[in-house]
């Protein structure tokens, strides 16, 4: 695992860089367990003050300090991207072996109930879910409901690897040679799968966290947790383009991508560590 | 000719299945929940001062008749089909007494008409490059180009929307900041209306294309360069076929393939990015009209929208799906 991470970080720049990021935006939000102050709080401080040397990135019309803010935010919208990738893998997990290894009548079932999945339009449902609820729509619910909707495209991809990995040479051996079925999949098979599962793991997180923030930023989520697209719907709130405070914006935006960034390069240098053909031609490069 | 008409059917029924499993989730969205949403819109809308007495007698014999007027849930589910089947969503609470179907009939061509050009632009541009990049994989400008659209690609349409509505109308304004076409400007089939619409939709229309295009791109240029090593390439190159004609019938157009399929599959997200565009730009779609309707409490036009949306968004993969064996001949054969 530590060779595997070792030879990752030198001969995979995406990897180095990705990384890197990833490492300050945890920094961030491990930050926020130091904050002095709550995150809900408002008027704490001065009123519109730009970045300086005692307001690091300056504050908002709320009173609040932005980079306390931010290390919330940034918090509770990596938190809502794992819960929802986690739930989500273990769903689209079980569906893609099941429909890969059972084959037949059962696969086919299956996928036409994927492909459904991957054809309706989340966005106005997310947007029904809260028009209902109101104030009942908690992160936590927005994250169940999301996880329950958004497995089908990778269940589809773990399949396919599955079907693969079923016709290949080794899994007759395994079998003739009197391994068990689920010592097969679990031994055999699961060290194929894992690197796809991690890699759209990165995904489904950048995902989901898209979405949150679409919805945040319109006001359809519990815009009182501090979340990054609650950051910008309150900045919207008070019209802070109008008024000039650009970074009441500026550094939600610029983390947000940089969390964006950063999961997509780890996604995309896990798939090209799967594909050994690109792994080598890296470190024969290099 | 035979198979092609199996292949259609089973796309039918796949396109049938989408659209009761959307619109059933939707139903139970709405019922399966502790509130009363009826009283809970009646309740607003009154509040919002709109009072007349028989007025919110139609409105809430309306909205009981859609989301539960039967003694049990399966009666409801029965009338619920039964209304959407002739696409009556009632009254709309926001611009009472308009019918919902109206205001989204409205509302329709514009998501549609942005949505194909914006779609097909971003899908042709990624492909196009992405194949370019994949066999010229050594190419310095097409390798910065990549790098720019996969930085492109993971950030949100909001982020890319918006910074374009900052830099291309409040920091250089040359282009319009918001709606469909010129402020009191009448629509109709006249060429200044219509350069009206063009200009008003190129923002809209570049973020879609600027965040649609990274995805189209680092597919195809994965796909080609596989492609590239294949025999049939090889023995094509050896046997002085042409290279211009090597890359475009030999390469691409087997690697389009696959494209197409990808397509009918992130319809349904690409629509979801068009909601959020057509906010950030005040674009007159049904994108917009939902944002306005959460807004306004306006229950009968949200679950109209919805169920709309989702029947148009399969319909579009449908579509997709029955041309594509026309443009791959071999799959009728395998279906």
């Amino acid at each position: 695992m530590i060779a595997v991470f070792r030879d990752l970080f030198r001969y995979n720049g995406e990897f180095a860089i990705g990384f890197m990021i990833m490492v300050i935006i945890l920094g961030i939000a491990v930050a926020s367990f130091f904050s002095p102050y709550e995150p809900i709080d408002s008027y704490l401080v001065a009123l519109d003050a730009p970045p300086s040397t005692e307001y690091v990135f300056g504050t908002n019309s709320r009173g609040q300090d932005i980079f306390w803010q931010l290390t919330f935010a940034i918090r509770n919208t990596l938190a809502f991207g794992f819960i929802v990738a986690l739930i989500s893998r273990i769903l689209s997990l079980a569906i893609g072996l099941v429909s890969g290894y059972v084959g037949g009548a059962v696969d086919r079932i299956l996928m036409s109930i994927n492909d459904t999945f991957i054809v309706i339009p989340l966005f106005p449902l997310l947007v029904l879910l809260y028009f209902v609820l109101r104030d009942d729509m908690t992160w936590f619910v927005l994250a169940l409901v999301m996880a329950g909707l958004g497995w089908a495209y990778d269940a589809r991809l773990i399949r396919s690897v599955m079907i693969s990995l079923r016709t290949r040479e080794f899994t007759n051996t395994s079998v003739f040679s009197g391994m068990s079925m689920p010592r097969i999949v679990t031994q055999e098979h699961l060290p194929y799968v894992l690197p796809i599962v991690f890699s759209t793991f990165m995904n489904n997180m950048n995902w989901s966290i898209g979405l949150e923030v679409t919805l945040a930023v319109l006001g359809f989520t519990d815009v009182d947790t501090p979340t990054i697209g609650g950051m910008i719907f309150w900045a919207n709130q008070h019209s802070a383009m109008v008024s000039g405070i650009w970074w009441w914006y500026f550094f939600p935006t610029l983390f947000v991508t940089l969390t964006f960034i950063g999961l997509f390069l780890l996604s995309i240098s896990m798939n090209e560590y799967i594909d050994p053909r690109s792994r080598l031609d890296r470190m024969g490069n290099s | 000719m035979r198979s092609y008409v199996i292949y259609v059917g089973k796309r039918v029924l796949q396109f049938a299945l989408v659209v009761f499993v959307g619109i059933s989730i939707t139903f139970l969205i709405t019922h399966l929940t502790p509130i009363d949403p009826v009283e809970h819109s009646v309740a607003q809308v009154s509040a919002f001062g709109f009072s007349s007495p028989e007025s919110i007698e139609l409105l809430r014999q309306s909205l009981r008749e859609l989301y539960g007027v039967g003694d049990n849930l399966w009666e409801e589910y029965l009338i619920f089909w039964q209304r959407l089947a002739v696409l009556d969503f009632g009254p709309s609470l926001s611009a009472f007494p308009t019918p919902v179907s109206e205001l989204i009939g409205r509302a329709i061509p514009w998501t549609i008409g942005l949505l194909t050009v914006s779609t097909i632009l971003s899908w042709f541009i990624g492909n196009v490059i992405g194949g370019l990049a994949g066999y010229y994989n050594r190419n310095r400008i097409l390798r910065i180009i990549g790098m720019i659209m996969m930085g492109l690609h993971p950030v949100p349409y909001y982020i890319i929307a918006f910074v374009l509505l900052i830099v291309f109308t409040f920091m250089l304004p040359i282009l319009p900041s918001s709606g469909g076409y010129e402020m009191n400007m009448n629509p109709g089939w006249t060429l200044r209306f219509f350069g009206s619409v063009l200009l008003h939709s190129i923002l809209p229309a570049f973020s879609l294309i600027l965040v649609g295009v990274g995805s189209w791109f680092m597919g195809m240029r994965a796909l080609v360069s596989n492609i590239v090593t294949d025999d049939y390439v090889t023995y094509a190159s050896l046997a002085g076929v042409p290279e211009r004609r090597l890359v475009t019938s030999y390469v691409m157009r087997n690697a389009f393939l696959p494209q197409i399929t990808g397509l009918a599959m992130s319809i349904g997200a690409i629509f979801n990015g068009a909601v959020i565009t057509e906010q950030v730009f005040g674009y007159p779609g049904i994108g917009r009209l939902l944002v306005e309707a959460v807004h306004a409490a306006d229950y009968s036009l949200v679950l109209g929208i919805t169920s709309i949306a989702i029947i148009a968004v399969s319909a579009a993969v449908f579509i997709i799906d029955i041309i594509y064996p026309l443009i791959d001949p071999r799959v009728q054969v395998s279906q």
